[in-house]
């Protein structure tokens, strides 16, 4: 077949063109679904509770992603600095990833537990009162802002259809319990979300006011259950490696 | 293509080119202006002002949104509809009313998506940030530029398609494509502007990146490649250099880029054999960019001298090299070993711009010069020796940006996995900001002269419209008068 003839034929070529750009893509995406290893098995990965979810939420709305990863990789310098490598298993209930792909600010993919609640919401208020150097924008209004969760059930349910066991039967409550224990599996329970979201706000009670629940309650929960949830003491040094 | 200008208005809509070239120039002057707002807080952090609608986070996908999809897609949009015309002989498809609802479903979705950004409303996916009802009519709107530029390509009065044609299908096809997979998502109710995306983690990363990636592929190369292949010649006033190897560009070119996208994440917990397929076909995407590269710039041989007087020649020819440089930087920060140090760094910033405001921007310019005083039915622009002012405001611009982000990106990469005498990390992260500060000084000057020599364009458009309004002569800028 002469080239020509794809040249005067609009239909050949729209064809044409389908298939050579639809073979990569094909190649390279359908396996990440069904291969078993993309995903390492590794223990106490959880969904976000409803605060923590909030507050990733509200990460999106700041487009905090556009200065920070959430993804250490495998070198010595990243791990001296951030923590063990992130595993794929540790955002596989991140709708949507925030993996990200600049670092003005410094990765926090393990960021939970290294600063206090107080240390936080401090350097939220306002960066340079803790990092006189740094260059990120303050975040006043997350104190201010009453938080907006009169919705939690329904992004809940949403976040439940893309595959987040978040429990509404009793059997998958059981189910919860049996994996995560039944202190989590309450707090995962749709039913009891807004009950659940207050609970752990007002045990923060970052802003001293316990009738407000503040955006601060939940960036600041979002942030500090960041990297914490694999216990790598568990297993063996270079598991994680046959997974990759 | 022998029919005058005249005659032309009356065969072809120029109507639907001219509104989508005046609509890039707007959103250009707006998306490169907070381009350099940003750049400047990150020099000048006070610039953020504790208003959460003007922070780094939220501005960053408005200036992203309004130079790819406001400026580039509406000069795609013009050109697109100019050369399926020109080069089919046949007037555009679809009457008056379904170019119409591409220009006003365009602009209202570039405009209303970033006024949702700056209120926080976003899906929090690089280049994909809109909310899924924007989504959706962003996606009717693409459906039916595809079914004008389609059509129109089936009523043409000649049997071949020029080859320009074929890169605006692939891009057609594949941005539809990448829209619809990219952003699938549950919302959050109906009635809500929220929504959680359909996948997560790696498989999330994975489809995003493919998204990304070629976005960069077939929206900001293979489309400006279409553009390039029209006006490239037209304005030499020659034939593409060569015809056997515009084929193999095309051909090349779609199936490679398809595959290249898992090199933004490299060394992540992507399965290793993606990455790896990813950066072996980046290395290979150097043979098609260049081969295109060559094919532009050659399509000027025999006739250098053009260089010398005709500033829209020298658009054109500066883009290309542009392009090319790009395409060289781009395979080597896909190899892991270069990549484990760019990643993460402004390095990957500075390629990019090399490729949007050196390659994208300045073609876009080059084939606007050309476009303009014919749709306007003018002799030619205004000014020419505004031409060249623009020309070298851009380029000091690009040059200051992208150098200035080699030393902020590679000096970040460098001093973060520096050991000192112990074995010890030898600098904190803050102290890598606190080094940038300069380097990003430097690189919101040069995005100054960038925003400085666009609006001397529009100035200069503006003229070029105005006196042909006024009946005023104009002069003649470089070659205008060749090939028609």
């Amino acid at each position: 077949m002469k080239h020509e003839s794809i040249e005067i034929n609009a239909g050949l070529l729209i064809i044409l063109t389908l298939v050579v750009v639809s073979i990569g893509g094909l190649v390279e995406i359908v396996p990440l679904f069904h291969i078993k290893d993309t995903v390492e098995e590794v223990k106490g990965v959880r969904p976000y509770t409803p605060l923590e979810q909030r507050g990733r939420d509200l990460y999106i709305r700041e487009g905090c992603y556009a200065c920070h990863s959430q993804m250490i990789r495998p070198f010595r310098d990243e791990m001296l600095r951030y923590g063990h490598y992130s595993l794929a298993a540790e955002s596989k209930y991140d709708h949507p990833f925030q993996w990200a792909s600049k670092r003005t600010g410094p990765d926090i993919a393990r960021l939970g537990g290294k600063y206090s609640d107080e240390w936080h919401t401090q350097h939220l208020i306002r960066p340079q009162n803790v990092v006189p150097e740094s260059i990120m924008p303050p975040y006043p209004w997350l104190l201010k802002n009453e938080l907006a969760y009169g919705d939690i059930e329904n992004r809940m349910k949403a976040l439940k259809m893309t595959g987040v066991p978040y429990s509404l039967s009793e059997d998958e409550y059981q189910a919860n319990v049996a994996e995560h224990g039944k202190e989590m599996a309450d707090k995962l329970h749709i039913p009891n979300a807004r009950a659940t979201l207050e609970a752990e706000a007002n045990g923060r009670n970052l802003d001293g006011d316990k009738s407000r629940i503040t955006e601060m309650d939940a960036m600041v929960a979002y942030l500090q259950a960041l990297g914490t949830m694999v216990d790598f003491k568990q297993y063996e040094q270079g598991y994680f490696a046959n997974f990759r | 293509m022998t029919t005058s200008t005249a005659v032309a208005t009356e065969q072809y809509n120029y109507d639907i080119v001219k509104k989508f070239a005046i609509m890039a120039l707007v959103w250009g002057v707006l998306g490169m202006t907070a381009g350099v707002w940003i750049a400047s807080e990150l020099a000048w952090p006070f610039l953020n002002f504790d208003v959460a609608e003007i922070t780094f986070g939220r501005l960053r996908p408005v200036h992203t949104t309004l130079v790819i999809f406001g400026f580039g897609g509406s000069a795609l949009f013009a050109t697109s509809y100019y050369i399926v015309q020109r080069t089919c002989q046949a007037r555009l498809w679809g009457g008056k009313w379904l170019p119409e609802f591409t220009f006003w479903g365009w602009q209202v979705g570039v405009g209303g998506g970033v006024l949702l950004y700056m209120l926080g409303f976003t899906q929090g996916r690089e280049y994909a940030e809109f909310i899924w009802q924007l989504d959706l009519a962003i996606a009717v709107v693409w459906v039916t530029y595809t079914l004008i530029f389609v059509m129109t390509l089936l009523n043409r009065s000649q049997p071949h398609i020029y080859v320009a044609n074929w890169f605006f299908i692939a891009f057609l096809l594949v941005i539809a494509l990448l829209h619809i997979f990219n952003n699938l998502a549950v919302p959050v109710a109906w009635n809500s502007l929220e929504s959680y995306s359909l996948f997560s983690g790696v498989q999330d990363a994975m489809t995003q990146w493919w998204y990304g990636h070629n976005a960069v592929g077939f929206f900001l190369t293979a489309a400006f490649l279409g553009m390039m292949y029209y006006f490239v010649p037209k304005q030499a006033g020659r034939p593409v250099y060569s015809y056997r190897l515009s084929i193999v560009h095309f051909w090349a070119l779609s199936f490679l880029y398809m595959w290249a996208g898992t090199h933004h994440l490299h060394w992540t917990a992507i399965p290793d054999w993606t990455s790896t397929l990813a950066a072996t076909f980046s290395i290979l995407l150097l043979l098609p960019s260049w081969g295109g590269m060559i094919n532009g710039i050659m399509t000027l041989s025999g006739a250098w001298d053009k260089l010398r007087t005709d500033p829209i020649m020298l658009f054109m020819i500066t883009s290309l090299s542009f392009y090319g440089m790009s395409t060289f930087e781009g395979p080597l920060m896909s190899l892991k070993s270069v990549n484990a140090l760019s990643h993460y760094t402004d390095w990957t910033v500075g390629h990019v711009h090399s490729g949007a405001l050196g390659w994208v921007a300045m073609i876009t310019f080059g084939s606007f010069y050309h476009l303009i005083p014919r749709l306007w039915g003018a002799k030619g622009m205004y000014s020419t020796s505004m031409i060249y002012t623009h020309f070298w405001l851009a380029t000091i611009g690009i040059v200051l940006y992208i150098a200035a982000l080699w030393v902020a990106g590679i000096g970040q990469g460098l001093m973060l996995r520096a050991f000192d005498e112990y074995g010890n990390l030898a600098y904190t992260f803050i102290e890598t900001v606190t080094f940038m500060h300069l380097p990003y000084a430097v690189r919101a000057i040069g995005g100054m002269f960038f925003v400085a020599g666009i609006l001397v364009m529009v100035y200069n458009v503006y003229m070029t419209i105005a006196s042909t309004k006024r009946g005023v002569a104009v002069h003649v800028a470089g070659q205008a008068a060749v090939a028609r």
